[in-house]
């Protein structure tokens, strides 16, 4: 299954500094390997960001997002301790949730 | 004429409920205190034509805005991994798209914006050189902002 998220969650002032690595192929469904088939389509659909369980974030994806997909935002009215929960679900079903607490800087 | 009328029944219930499922997203009612991804939007996202995208967003008349700040390289070496940030001072911003107009399916992203500052970086594949627009949707008007990125190297094969 999917690979752990890489989430740091820092604060600056009251916002926090939210990054996001993600451990996915992302496939075009354009690209051939090397016996020449084509890869099949596999990215992420859809991604949300929950703030203390609030959603901050709706993201809709296509596959022209980067392989091991990186998301930056910033979270208004955060305080150090704060629940971030990230949820994605790519167009083959699979889904992962990771969450981290916000630190301060 | 009796099982022409059924359909035709059944049809108009289908139809109030969808319309009444989009107004309750419309209003924000299905977001309160609960966690509900947004639909994908499958015919933008699968759209070649930046036009057919646009509409799928429901934008019909963009205003070009310079409170708009797309963060991107003048030259992307590596068109697989273009990294971009789009910032947007313009008030009640409810969600930000990006497209860039000349990949095979130019609508790469969508986020929608609820109690985070109205920022999104990210990184996207660029099949060639061409513009990034960044679609702004605040109060349910659109502003948009281009940038050029150069591909040297393409990220679609």
């Amino acid at each position: 299954m999917a690979e752990p998220m890489k989430i740091r969650a820092t604060l600056q002032g009251d916002i926090a500094d939210v990054r996001i690595l993600i451990a996915h192929p992302m496939e075009t469904g354009q690209r051939r390997d090397a016996s020449g088939k084509i890869v099949p389509l596999h990215f992420i659909q859809n991604i949300t960001v929950t703030h203390n369980g609030k959603m901050v974030m709706d993201g809709q994806w296509s596959q022209a997002i980067a392989r091991n997909p990186f998301l930056g935002l910033r979270v208004k009215g955060a305080k150090a301790g704060d629940k971030i929960v990230v949820t994605w679900t790519d167009n083959m079903g699979d889904k992962r949730t990771d969450e981290a607490t916000v630190t301060a800087s | 004429m009796q099982p022409i009328r059924k359909t035709r029944r059944t049809l108009l219930k289908l139809g109030a409920g969808i319309s009444s499922l989009a107004a309750f997203s419309a209003a924000g009612l299905l977001r309160v205190g609960e966690v509900v991804a947004a639909q994908w939007n499958k015919g933008g996202f699968e759209s070649k034509a930046v036009d057919d995208a646009l509409k799928s967003l429901g934008v019909s008349n963009m205003i070009d805005s310079r409170d708009i700040v797309i963060t991107a390289p003048d030259i992307a070496e590596n068109g697989a991994v273009v990294p971009i940030a789009v910032a947007s001072k313009v008030p009640n911003t409810q969600s930000i798209s990006i497209i860039a107009e000349k990949n095979p399916f130019p609508l790469a992203a969508t986020f929608d914006i609820a109690g985070s500052d109205p920022y999104v970086s990210t990184r996207v594949k660029m099949g060639q050189t061409s513009n990034v627009r960044a679609i702004v949707k605040a109060d349910g008007k659109y502003y948009t902002a281009v940038k050029e990125v150069k591909v040297t190297v393409g990220g679609c094969g």
